[in-house]
């Protein structure tokens, strides 16, 4: 599935809240099929990033391409652009007065101009691809948090995305829920699907990620493959960084 | 006179004043929410100019006495547009208003309740502003608001039938006019406030019933 495509390029990005600098000028590239987790202390501006790639938040400076399109002073355009660039979010998010499955064909619907009967049917597609065909007619609040993330991933797939970004998917879940989240995206990450996440996961990251990058205050400061974090001395931040999970785990 | 023989004789004349109190109440509520709710968007979501206006909109209605709107409208703002209006439409225009400036700042309330996290999901998936609060937003405020929505059909009730000081010919102003033909006032005034009574329980039944009709788990008390 990989192939060296770059399909997304974030250039220079600063975004500022008040006197506090959040991003201080971050830079990378996404090819297609690649995951890429970013792991780092909170407060870094982890989170703040993924807004600004799609323009959720706007960045101060810098721009966001996909394929050749500049995301980043595209005016009304942005619309479009947020459908091909699909979000997850710490808290789900999903639209509290529809079922699962009209949360995944809303925007089918409504943005895209689907008929329903067509749309019904791509969001019964995507709830299968996430196993939750059986709770279709269920609203959110019958849901658990793992199943509520888990239509809201189907819901990010509908669109047919080129790009998905993970904010935090399993920070509000417990280790099971968690689990059963995770094991969706390492699917679809397996299938191609290009993924940002934003996590504290370190084993999602170490066994899933093809390339990790360490955050702090605002920059990447370590990057590189999860074996190169394992054994390279560059990455001693990010070691110490994930060290501390080890320690309270009593390793 | 025989109270019974008065009653039978003036009910018709009676029926017809619930025909146009109902009419007033159902036209004052209509405006209020066709009016109401785009007011209580364009003070969530609109800008400062916008927001300025709906503001002294709803100071004016909520800040005058029903019966001093009444008048300034019906001696002075339709005959000043030229309009030379029936005293029902006069009255169902400023119930109407003045329903609408109350009524939005119930629907306010209600937007604002709305979690932030809705607005957020909306536009990453790629719909318009627009298309955010029609489709995600107001579906949920409008549950939110009904039981406060609701108490609206009570008052507009009770205050239509201060429209009787224009000469709309509705329940209060037919009850006075067959208590100055018949001279029996207190049973002739039960019945009208029977009537009344009457009217508000069936209104808020109907009301109860879309408001659980409309329910949808996650909303309101006893949440599943």
């Amino acid at each position: 599935m990989e192939n060296n495509e770059t399909i997304l390029k974030v250039k220079n990005i600063h975004k500022s809240f008040g006197d506090l600098e959040v991003l201080k000028g971050v830079s990378f590239e996404v090819k297609k099929g690649e995951t890429i987790c970013f792991i780092g202390p909170s407060g870094t501006g982890k989170s703040t990033l993924l807004r600004c790639i799609n323009l959720l938040t706007q960045p101060d400076q810098g721009s966001v391409w996909l394929g050749d399109a500049e995301v980043t002073n595209s005016g009304k355009n942005i619309n479009h652009f947020r459908q091909k660039i699909g979000m997850v979010f710490q808290n789900f998010f999903l639209f509290d007065h529809l079922t699962a499955i009209r949360n995944v064909e809303i925007a089918l619907i409504k943005v895209r101009g689907m008929k329903p009967k067509e749309a019904r049917e791509k969001a019964l597609e995507e709830l299968r691809q996430v196993g939750m065909e059986e709770w279709a007619e269920h609203y959110p609040a019958e849901l658990s948090g793992g199943q509520a993330q888990r239509v809201s991933i189907a819901r990010a797939l509908a669109m047919d995305p080129d790009v998905i970004l993970f904010d935090e998917p399993t920070s509000a879940l417990d280790p099971e829920l968690t689990r059963e989240v995770l094991e969706v995206m390492k699917k679809l990450a397996l299938a191609g699907m290009t993924m940002l996440v934003v996590t504290h996961e370190m084993g999602f990251a170490c066994s899933v990620a093809n390339r990790i990058m360490f955050m702090e205050h605002g920059e990447i400061k370590e990057q590189g493959s999860p074996e190169e974090l394992m054994s390279d001395t560059k990455f001693e931040r990010c070691k110490n960084f994930i060290g501390q999970f080890d320690q309270i785990n009593g390793d | 006179m025989d109270f019974a023989a008065v009653i039978t004789e003036w009910f018709p004349y009676l029926i017809g004043g619930i025909f146009a109190t109902l009419g007033l109440v159902g036209s004052a509520l209509l405006l209020g929410v066709l009016f109401g709710l785009p007011m209580a968007v364009g003070q969530v979501y609109g800008k400062r100019p916008i927001r300025f206006l709906i503001g002294i909109f709803v100071w004016f209605f909520r800040g005058l006495p029903v019966l001093v709107l009444l008048f300034l409208f019906y001696f002075g703002v339709f005959p000043g547009l030229g309009l030379e209006a029936p005293a029902f439409l006069v009255g169902a225009t400023v119930l109407g208003l003045r329903g609408a400036a109350y009524q939005s700042q119930i629907f306010r309330g209600a937007i604002q309740s709305v979690s932030e996290g809705q607005m957020i999901a909306a536009r990453s998936v790629g719909m318009t502003k627009l298309q955010s609060i029609r489709n995600v937003i107001l579906p949920q405020a409008v549950r939110v608001a009904l039981p406060g929505w609701s108490n609206e059909y009570p008052n507009i009730l009770t205050d239509s039938s201060i429209c009787y000081a224009i000469g709309v010919m509705e329940l209060m102003t037919r009850t006075s006019q067959i208590v100055s033909q018949t001279y029996i006032t207190m049973p002739i005034y039960l019945v009208c406030a029977g009537i009344f009574i009457l009217l508000n329980y069936a209104g808020m039944k109907v009301l109860h019933m879309i408001e659980k009709k409309i329910k949808i788990p996650g909303f309101g008390t006893g949440a599943a």
